[in-house]
């Protein structure tokens, strides 16, 4: 029998929800299975890291990688990743925006260590002490992963070469992803593989988003019930949707939650947050300066709203990000 | 590639010049400027001037762009409020400005990098003041630098963080435990 095409998976900085996500294929998975063979996939199959580096380079034919990078041993594993396949794909908003991991990069690494080992009221630690790289241990010699400066999206680690979008992606646009990818043609390098409009064109509530918002005040979810039927922009809540890329059929809306943004930027959008801020501060219904602030107040977090899972990716990141990687 | 090699500096290896790209409407603040020319008025020449139709043009985006490739400061021009050509399009623009403003703090940029000013056709003065006003105050902040990222934590205790021993300095084989201080 020819050996079938491997495939592997692997997780960076990410919470297992991308996991998840592969097994929300349900049976469609064991179609998988039998048409490829996983060598590698540490949350449920035990292959283990060496066994990745004994197989030649480019012998896995596809490797799906979630995750953001934040310690020098994700980066180490993105690496081999890429080395021995012939695609990699980023599997989520965290490798391939940052993901809500990025958000840490508001944070110096110096106050996010602080934040963990000294300030917690919970945290007895007089002697200040950090995990180190190496330590000893009843004599032997422990080794850590570094806590690198910042996350960082996987294509700013290694060469990408398809994305898949998604917090986590939705069975849907994983299958759909996986049929491109087994498919006679593939997409040209740097595809995303998802649907190209916006989340309001296929949103439940599209026909009751009114022709014109205007804003007074923008509302949090946890302070208003909001209406099942109508437009969550036109009720005052910060929904993403303008500015998202859809195709994952608005679940969210369907639970009466606003759209976070976890599709990522539309073809053609370089800063998804940019992009959105544009759209809703353009809507506000004030004219002076001090009425215009008092709207804007009601936004108290616009980094964690417009950029919540795309900020290593920002055009500003990314600039740190090709800066670092130049030095 | 992106970098701030993108701009070059006005005197190499000189004292720092800052780098301000202006985004000027075409209705107002950019004759203004022009006006400025013709009147041979003198400002600091450390603005990039861009024309657009309209101060509404300007998406953050390009404003992030700019700040990405190496600029030290921002200055979007439009006409007084009521006066757009476009009718609306200045008060979207003051509107993005103030959030998006809001935003660069919260990323760690300086407020005084990032400025709009109402200029109009016949107020080349203003401009002159405007332009050198803000090229001091940027020279005073020094360059943009992407890489620092504001401590919040730092601000709400007064600066007072502890000294912290960087973990990339102790991976050379370093026995623990290792104390920040």
């Amino acid at each position: 029998m020819p050996d079938k095409p491997k495939v592997a998976f692997y997780w960076c900085a990410s919470c297992g929800g991308c996991e998840e996500a592969v097994l929300e294929l349900d049976e469609k998975l064991l179609d998988v299975a039998a048409a490829v063979d996983i060598v590698f996939w540490p949350v449920a199959l035990d292959f283990k890291r060496k066994d990745v580096e004994a197989l030649p380079d480019k012998a896995i034919l596809a490797s799906f990688v979630n995750g953001a990078v934040r310690t020098s041993e994700q980066e180490e594993m993105a690496h081999l990743m890429r080395r021995k396949s012939q695609v990699l794909i980023a599997f989520g908003s965290c490798a391939q925006l940052g993901g809500i991991p990025g958000l840490a990069n508001l944070f110096r690494r110096e106050d996010i260590l602080s934040a963990v080992y000294f300030d917690p009221p919970s945290m007895v630690n007089p002697d200040h002490v950090l995990p180190t790289v190496f330590s000893r241990s009843n004599g032997d010699k422990l080794e850590l992963p570094v806590f690198q400066d910042r996350v960082r999206a996987l294509d700013q680690v290694v060469d990408v070469d398809y994305y898949i979008p998604g917090c986590p992606p939705k069975p849907k646009i994983v299958w759909s992803a996986v049929e491109t990818l087994l498919g006679a043609t593939l997409p040209p390098k740097g595809a995303v593989l998802a649907p190209e409009r916006a989340l309001c064109d296929e949103c439940p509530r599209k026909d009751t988003k009114p022709e014109k918002l205007s804003f007074t005040e923008f509302k949090r979810p946890h302070q208003v019930i909001a209406d099942e039927t109508i437009c969550l922009l036109a009720q005052g809540l910060i929904c993403m949707g303008p500015a998202t890329r859809g195709g994952c059929d608005a679940p969210c809306i369907q639970g009466n939650m606003p759209c976070t943004g976890c599709g990522g930027p539309t073809p053609h959008v370089r800063d998804q947050g940019a992009k959105m801020l544009s759209a809703l501060a353009s809507l506000i219904e004030a004219k002076e300066p001090e009425e215009i602030e008092r709207t804007l107040a009601t936004i108290p977090d616009p980094v964690g709203s417009f950029y919540r899972y795309s900020l290593p990716a920002s055009l500003l990141q990314a600039a740190r990000s090709e800066q670092n990687r130049a030095a | 590639m992106l970098n701030r090699r993108t701009i070059p500096p006005e005197v190499p290896g000189g004292a720092f010049e800052p780098r301000i790209i202006a985004f000027f409407c075409n209705w107002c603040t950019y004759l203004a400027a022009d006006l400025a020319g013709t009147s041979r008025m003198k400002y600091a020449p450390n603005i990039r001037v861009i024309r657009l139709m309209c101060s509404g043009r300007v998406d953050p985006q390009f404003v992030l762009k700019a700040f990405a490739e190496g600029a030290d400061g921002v200055l979007i021009g439009g006409c007084h409020p009521g006066d757009c050509h476009y009718q609306e399009g200045n008060y979207k623009t003051l509107r993005r400005y103030l959030l998006l403003k809001r935003m660069l703090v919260q990323m760690g940029i300086e407020e005084d990098r990032f400025r709009l000013e109402w200029i109009s056709a016949a107020e080349a003065d203003h401009l002159r003041v405007a332009v050198n006003d803000m090229v001091e105050k940027v020279r005073a902040l020094g360059p943009m630098n992407i890489e620092v990222v504001k401590s919040i934590q730092a601000d709400a205790a007064g600066g007072e963080l502890p000294e912290l021993v960087p973990l990339t300095e102790l991976s050379g084989g370093q026995e623990a435990p290792v104390h920040a201080r």
